[in-house]
């Protein structure tokens, strides 16, 4: 008997409207997926697929123009999209916190790291300065800063790269929340920095059962790090499953290509098999499947009709004519492909 | 319950209400601010032709006659008369000539040497970047009004005197926002990859900085327009402006302002008004043009 | 004949502070590198910040003068060379930067863009150049209606494209890449890289290739350089290096790079503490501080680079077992090995 997921997805859509309600970017477009407590998801797209329009709409933060359209987010059983603005805040930074790319602008200038650490801790526990403080000092410690005492009167500008990264870890995971969204968290630190804080992220994920989503480009991080994988493209989520199982035997043509195209350290001879032309704009979908100008196995069907979401595997979800199940027989068979 | 602002179900069409306001703004343009402007300039094109009397004589019969709508006045001197008889629509058709030759021109005059100059202490750097910068400093530091009446006072008053004193006062603050936008123009990659390509610092100058700093150029021209034709009436009123007979919209102001006390009104409110809608229309418009340009000039 | 040698090469920053501008200190950027590039191929560097990749490729490129060392460019001295020797070498040597939105002005059309080297080095009549350029976005696969557009109505992919069409331009004998697919999105970099390699064949180029993803630069090059504040720790063939390397900062960084499968299986070594500046290096070896195999003699003393086993290597862990003691090793040494 499972237990119920803690992060489930159902048919969610966001929309980004022009102001005279002509234009429709269809951001995130009928999004399903499933985390359980303790699991580490990673959501793979390049620019313009809307993994961070995701992320925000997890977390309610969108910008103005943006709408949730359909669908919806249940978080530990309760539907996150019908939430108000005042229960969103005691959810924001509590139950579910959010790390993102750039530290030096997710921290504020002109406060200290002690009153930026302990700010969650006052607000959504109500503890008095002296009390935050001291939790502060400790999460300090638990991402591994040295001296962590001078560190709290210190201010951002004075730390590394690094270090900010794991401020930014500290602040969010000072209210023990139990998702913790980490969008490209690691893209502007060095390799052997990266290599420190990736680690970091795993022992607090197993110290404290935190379920994690890493949003990025980079599929280096998910064969790392994740044990789920969903890939995106143009708002839509193309391949969900197991992480061994899709590197081993990807549904989508999309990401076959993906895995293909990128240089293995290991592999001499290895020719890269680029992916022919351009990500696609949103605002001007083609008709049928997104991926289909750019599929080395498209066919006439594709340019038709968007493919459902297919059920290749148990656990395994790819939107794809080609994972569609055999007719007779009710088998299921996953679409081959050389790797 | 009510649903919260970030979730609905369907995206929104605006009211038919507000299309007529939209209309105003064709596409996003600020058409009130153009039009204007656009009919002072033609004004100032055809004044030859729309004028109904020569500004500069007047008939002596005729003076302090008040415009034709207040009794006393006559549909043959529309806003009046003004100290010599004088026709004032008249004098205000030509004054928009003044006004708009030398705005235009002291702004081109000054934008051409405070670009100049930006480029080359932008780019160059060193002791060149020093020298020049502490010349604009210097400059800057002049009160300007003042700074215009003593080189007025020392060439003397003529139109082209004028303009070349205002775009003497006027060049340095192209100087200082070009410049600026010069220092991080060159560290982008396309001025490197010039320098990698063999061209010479001048060729660089003309070809990859100044088209890319035009656009501010052009939008700080617009703002100081407006800055530049009030100085223009300021030293007309003053007496050291454009010089009589000439009909300017600010020596119109300071000859009409003894006839205030004994409510010779038009004589002072319209050209006046007139120094308003010009300064106005350019301020809009110079307004619209940096906030569409925006990431430069977000400083102004 | 190489095309490229560098012997001691440094590039010193003087370091100013405080409101009157005493010296207080030197950056010392590059520190006494050397590297070879041979004809036809790929010198890759790797390292993190502050290492001096970049201001190598600037070095490299004539866009700063270096304050020591010599490099020799068709085994003629550079500094030794007159105008004419001096413009030759402007013109073999071009490059191809990591930001496509920034490389390419936006207020010229593709074709003046690309045409910028010729016009600028040769006496071409017009209808020459606009032949040349036809050529050039051929050979980059961009249709030829491209010269009259803008850079705005180009993806970043094809921008890169044209950046590499322009440096081609004068046919030169080296490319400086730097981080040339990093702003790219991932299903675009195969294509760039892949053509890299076909120019390289076709043209015989050769490349300096600065990269922070290490399977793209073993990938790409066929000598890898590490660099670690201002000095080469390891240079070597690129595949061997990247399977065994021998410095430990080697060692620790190929195992920081991130797997291309979840089965694959590495030894994690997570180095302590930061990147170090270089306004202040430690002494001795500038790595000791980390390193997990630091003795007392890395503290006092720096090591030289060495020959070992077909690698060249500064590291005291090799001081036994290496060959050619002595300053410096040969040059000629590096192109032999592998």
């Amino acid at each position: 008997m499972t237990a119920a997921p803690l992060l489930e997805l159902d048919n969610l859509s966001t929309h980004y409207v022009s102001a005279q309600g002509t234009r429709v970017v269809r951001a995130v477009d009928e999004v399903s997926l499933r985390l359980n407590a303790g699991e580490t998801l990673g959501i793979v797209g390049e620019s313009g697929s809307g993994k961070s329009t995701l992320a925000l709409t997890i977390l309610r933060v969108l910008p103005p123009a943006a709408r949730i359209v359909g669908g919806r987010m249940l978080f530990d059983g309760e539907d996150l999209v019908t939430k108000s603005d005042a229960e969103m805040q005691h959810i924001r930074g509590k139950r579910i916190a959010m790390i993102l790319q750039d530290p030096m602008a997710s921290l504020n200038p002109l406060f200290t790291i002690g009153d930026q650490v302990a700010e969650p801790i006052r607000v959504h526990e109500g503890a008095r300065r002296a009390t935050a403080w001291s939790r502060a000092r400790d999460l300090l410690k638990a991402v591994r800063i040295p001296s962590p005492e001078t560190r709290l009167t210190q201010y951002p500008h004075e730390m590394s790269g690094g270090m900010r990264q794991r401020i930014v870890g500290a602040i969010g995971i000072s209210c023990e929340p139990r998702l913790l969204i980490a969008d490209e968290p690691t893209t502007s630190l060095d390799l052997t920095i990266q290599a420190q804080y990736l680690r970091l992220l795993h022992d607090l994920q197993q110290a404290h059962g935190l379920a994690l989503i890493f949003i990025t480009h980079n599929l280096g991080i998910v064969a790392k790090m994740c044990d789920q994988l969903a890939v995106m493209y143009a708002g839509r989520m193309v391949e969900s499953g197991p992480v061994s199982r899709i590197f081993n035997a990807p549904a989508h043509p999309y990401t076959r290509a993906l895995l293909n195209s990128i240089p293995r350290m290991g592999d001499p001879d290895q020719r890269l098999v680029a992916i022919d032309g351009q990500p696609p704009d949103l605002s001007a979908l083609p008709p049928g499947c997104s991926f289909a100008p750019r599929c080395p196995q498209v066919m006439p069907r594709c340019r038709n009709a968007a493919p459902p979401p297919f059920a290749p595997e148990e656990g395994r979800v790819a939107r794809c004519w080609l994972a569609e199940p055999a007719a007779v027989g009710g088998d299921f068979r996953v679409a081959s492909g050389v790797a | 319950m009510s649903i919260p602002a970030d979730v609905v179900r369907l995206p929104t069409p605006s009211p038919p209400r507000f299309a007529a306001i939209r209309a105003l703004r064709l596409g996003d343009v600020p058409l009130v601010p153009l039009v204007i402007l656009g009919i002072i300039a033609l004004v100032a094109v055809f004044a030859n032709q729309l004028a109904p009397h020569n500004p500069e004589i007047g008939s002596l019969t005729a003076r302090f006659k008040p415009p034709f709508w207040v009794t006393g006045g006559s549909t043959e001197y529309l806003f009046g008369t003004d100290q010599l008889g004088r026709d004032v629509l008249s004098r205000l058709i030509f004054g928009a000539r003044v006004s708009m030759v030398v705005g235009f021109t002291a702004v081109f005059f000054a934008g051409i040497v405070g670009t100049a100059l930006g480029i080359i202490s932008g780019y160059l750097g060193g002791w060149v970047d020093q020298v020049i910068m502490r010349v604009t400093d210097t400059w800057l530091a002049l009160p300007a009004l003042m700074f215009a009446i003593f080189l007025a006072s020392i060439v003397g008053p003529s139109m082209w005197n004028i303009v070349i004193i205002l775009g003497l006062v006027y060049w340095t603050r192209y100087a200082r926002v070009i410049r600026g936008e010069v220092l991080s123009l060159k560290e982008r990659e396309f001025v490197r990859l010039a320098i990698v390509a063999g061209c010479s610092k001048l060729t660089i100058m003309r070809r990859h900085i100044l088209p890319n700093v035009i656009n501010s150029a052009v939008v700080l021209g617009t703002l100081m327009l407006g800055v530049v034709i009030i100085t223009e009436a300021t030293l007309s009123f003053l007496g050291v402006g454009v010089p009589p007979p000439e009909p300017a919209w600010g020596l119109m102001l300071s000859d009409g302002k003894q006839g205030l006390m004994v409510g010779y009104w038009w004589l002072t409110v319209f050209p006046g008004g007139c120094i308003v809608l010009m300064v106005l229309s350019a301020n809009l418009l110079g307004d619209w043009l940096r906030v569409k340009f925006d990431p430069q000039l977000r400083q102004l | 004949m190489p095309v490229l040698e560098a012997a001691g090469l440094s590039k010193h920053f003087a370091a100013r502070r405080g409101l009157f501008g005493g010296d207080r200190g030197t950056v010392r950027a590059v520190d006494g590198i050397s590297f070879t590039i041979e004809r036809g191929q790929t010198l890759g560097i790797v390292g993190e910040s502050g290492c001096g990749k970049t201001t190598t490729a600037k070095l490299v490129l004539g866009l700063e003068v270096p304050t020591g060392g010599t490099m020799r460019f068709e085994g003629r001295d550079l500094q030794e060379l007159d105008t004419a020797g001096r413009r030759h070498y402007r013109k073999s040597v071009q490059a191809v930067f990591q930001d496509p939105y920034a490389s390419l002005n936006p207020r010229m059309r593709i074709g003046a863009i690309i045409a910028e080297p010729l016009v600028t080095n040769e006496q071409l009549a017009a209808a020459e150049v606009r032949e040349r350029v036809l050529d050039l976005l051929d050979m980059v696969g961009l249709p030829g209606r491209a010269a009259d557009l803008f850079p705005h109505e180009f993806s970043g992919g094809q921008r890169q494209r044209i950046a590499i069409a322009r440096a081609l331009a004068l046919s030169p004998a080296l490319i400086v890449l730097d981080e040339p697919v990093s702003a790219l999105d991932v299903s675009i970099r195969a294509q760039i890289l892949n053509l890299l390699r076909d120019l390289q064949a076709r043209l015989g180029l050769s490349y300096l290739f600065i990269a922070h993803d290490l399977a793209a630069v073993a990938h790409m090059s066929h000598t890898i350089a590490v660099m670690y504040l201002g000095k080469i720790v390891e240079t070597g063939e690129a595949r061997a290096l990247a399977r065994a390397p021998k410095h430990p900062y080697t060692e620790a960084l190929f195992s920081a790079a991130l797997p291309s499968h979840p089965d694959e299986r590495r030894e994690e070594i997570i180095l302590p503490g930061e990147v170090p500046s270089p306004l202040n290096p430690p002494s001795g070896c500038r790595f000791h501080p980390r390193c997990p195999h630091a003795m007392t003699r890395c503290a006092d003393e720096e090591p030289m680079l060495r020959y070992v086993e077909g690698r060249i290597v500064a590291c005291h862990l090799y001081d036994q077992g290496g060959e050619a003691s002595g300053a410096a090793v040969p040059l000629e040494a590096v192109a032999n090995a592998d």
